[in-house]
């Protein structure tokens, strides 16, 4: 099984830490995996995105121009990306940033208002990772269980603060209804 | 087998430069390898190497001939502009006969370009990149395993021949984290009768030197290191054969566009066309024979590219012309979708078919 998956935001949002997570749900499993990044100005308040390739043989390209999930933090990366995610495929949109529906009929789409949960939950700077553990519900791109093992091998030490905040994002994200 | 870990392939990079006995690094930072330079800023003084940022690229490599005239495994990394300015002194490098490992994670160009990925230096690298006679040793990795990989073999092969080596990355290698298993080879020891480490007034003086005005003595110097390259051109070619078995239609690609290749293959059997892959690693030397070899089956040939067709030409070379040579490419950091590829492979599987 392969999965494409491609997360796409504002600069700042923590696009990149939230892909790397999913890299590093691949690493604990073992599975063959890529990461990469968008660089440059786009880094810097811009349009940020990441292409996470998860998959169980050797991966080719390692961009993502057509998702098999696409996790959409604002619009112009919704309006940008829709059109490109398979037929089938998923969407996940934060729907505190982003007041308009999906218009594709062919693909699965859930909404959750990522950042005003953040926000409300004293988690400000984490929308990233509750849309994470929204996709974990919603997809079996990776398993949950692994989560807390993920989480300790991506946050270094010395932010150790961050797992807790970073564990609780992730479940409140994988509970929401 | 080490256990994997996740890193940026520039960060790789760099770790397997400290690990393959790298204790000199001189850079001067330049989107999109400046992880390459940061990196060895908090290793190197943690293991007593010397990490220093230069005032300018051409101060870098000049440090950098100092240290290999030593005999000391020496680095410096840059991205294409930056490469440009080097070139001096790797010309410098290749008269004194030294060994030393340059990193060029290309960006788009001409002149300050962009900074997406690109491989527009090919030629800039695989002519022997400043003035004179001569030539690096120019590695491709497509992978971050790749990173480490060749850069325990591009310092291996600097020392062996004496030359300069490449490792001729992009953005998108630089960039990308893959899963790595980061485990030190064999270092092996070559003869170093010709560093300078001090006569301590016990044997006559050495001398490293590029100057030499006597037209008699520089031919000879020339057709001496020639000599060298012609045993790298005979042994060393490294290269990735890829579904090439019944290769009809076959790619020639390196780096990101071997990765993008892939998928276009895969694609390509699923049409019933019978695409294989040759992906070079070592683009100097080029595997010329195992091109020569593919000729004899495949019906035409495809370079994928990420320049304005400059690979094409030793594709052509190596084949002598006897099939036809397309050209898939995109430039200015833009990189070839799967689909533009597979498309470019079923044109040539025409093309191919009308001989």
């Amino acid at each position: 099984m392969t999965k494409q998956i491609l997360l796409a935001g504002f600069g700042g949002q923590g696009i990149l830490f939230s892909g790397k997570f999913l890299a590093y749900e691949g690493l604990v499993e073992g599975r063959e995996l890529s990461w990469l990044p968008s660089y440059g100005p786009e880094m810097r308040g811009g349009t940020a995105n990441c292409s996470v390739i998860l998959s169980d043989t050797p991966i080719g390209s390692p961009i993502v121009t057509h998702p098999d999930i696409l996790i959409a933090m604002n619009l112009p990366s919704l309006d940008k990306y829709e059109s490109e995610v398979v037929s089938g495929g998923k969407i996940f949109v934060d729907s505190s940033l982003i007041d308009r529906e999906v218009k594709r009929d062919d693909i699965d789409v859930y909404y959750i208002p990522a950042t005003k949960i953040a926000s409300d939950e004293g988690l400000s700077g984490l929308a990233n990772m509750i849309m994470i553990g929204f996709m974990l519900k919603n997809t079996d791109v990776c398993s949950y269980e692994n989560v807390d093992a993920t989480i300790e091998k991506l946050v270094p030490a010395r932010k150790k603060d961050m797992i807790s905040l970073n564990k609780k994002a992730i479940e409140l994200g994988y509970n929401f209804k | 087998m080490s256990e994997k870990v996740l890193m940026k392939g520039n960060e790789a990079l760099a770790e397997a430069a400290i690990m393959a006995g790298c204790r000199h690094y001189f850079g001067y930072p330049i989107t999109p390898q400046t992880e390459v330079a940061a990196y060895m800023s908090k290793r190197m003084p943690k293991i007593d190497g010397v990490f220093l940022q230069a005032e300018s690229e051409l101060a870098a490599i000049n440090m950098v001939i100092g240290v290999a005239s030593t005999g000391k495994r020496v680095m410096t990394s840059s991205s294409s502009p930056g490469i440009s300015l080097k070139s001096e002194g790797i010309s410098y490098l290749a008269g004194c006969d030294l060994p030393a490992l340059i990193v060029n994670v290309q960006r788009g160009g001409p002149g300050l370009g962009g900074i997406q990925p690109s491989q527009s230096d090919y030629f800039h690298a695989t002519r022997g990149a400043g003035h004179g006679d001569s030539h690096m040793i120019v590695l491709a990795p497509a992978s971050v395993q790749e990173m480490v990989d060749l850069v325990f073999k591009g310092f291996d092969l600097a020392e062996k021949y004496r030359m300069t080596s490449m490792i001729l990355s992009d953005g998108t290698m630089g960039q990308m984290m893959e899963p790595v298993s980061l485990e030190i080879g064999e270092i092996n020891e070559y003869d170093k009768s010709w560093a300078l480490t001090g006569t301590k007034c016990e044997r006559e003086p050495r001398i490293v030197n590029s100057l030499c005005l006597q037209p008699e003595e520089l031919e000879r110097q020339n057709f001496a290191r020639f000599e060298r390259y012609k045993v790298v051109e005979e042994k060393e070619p490294m290269y990735e054969q890829y579904r090439m078995d019944d290769a009809e239609v076959c790619i020639v690609a390196f780096g990101v566009a071997s990765r993008i290749s892939k998928n276009a293959i895969d694609l390509a059997r699923e049409q019933g066309i019978k695409a294989g892959m040759i992906r070079p690693i070592t683009l100097w030397p080029f595997p010329k024979k195992a091109l020569s070899a593919a000729a004899g089956r495949a019906k035409a040939f495809v370079s994928v590219e990420l320049s304005m067709g400059q690979m094409i030409e030793d594709i052509e070379l190596a084949i002598r012309c006897s099939r036809p040579v397309l050209l898939c490419n995109r430039v200015g950091g833009i990189i070839p979708t799967v689909e533009e590829v597979l498309a470019k492979i079923v044109e040539a599987s025409k093309v191919g078919g009308a001989e």
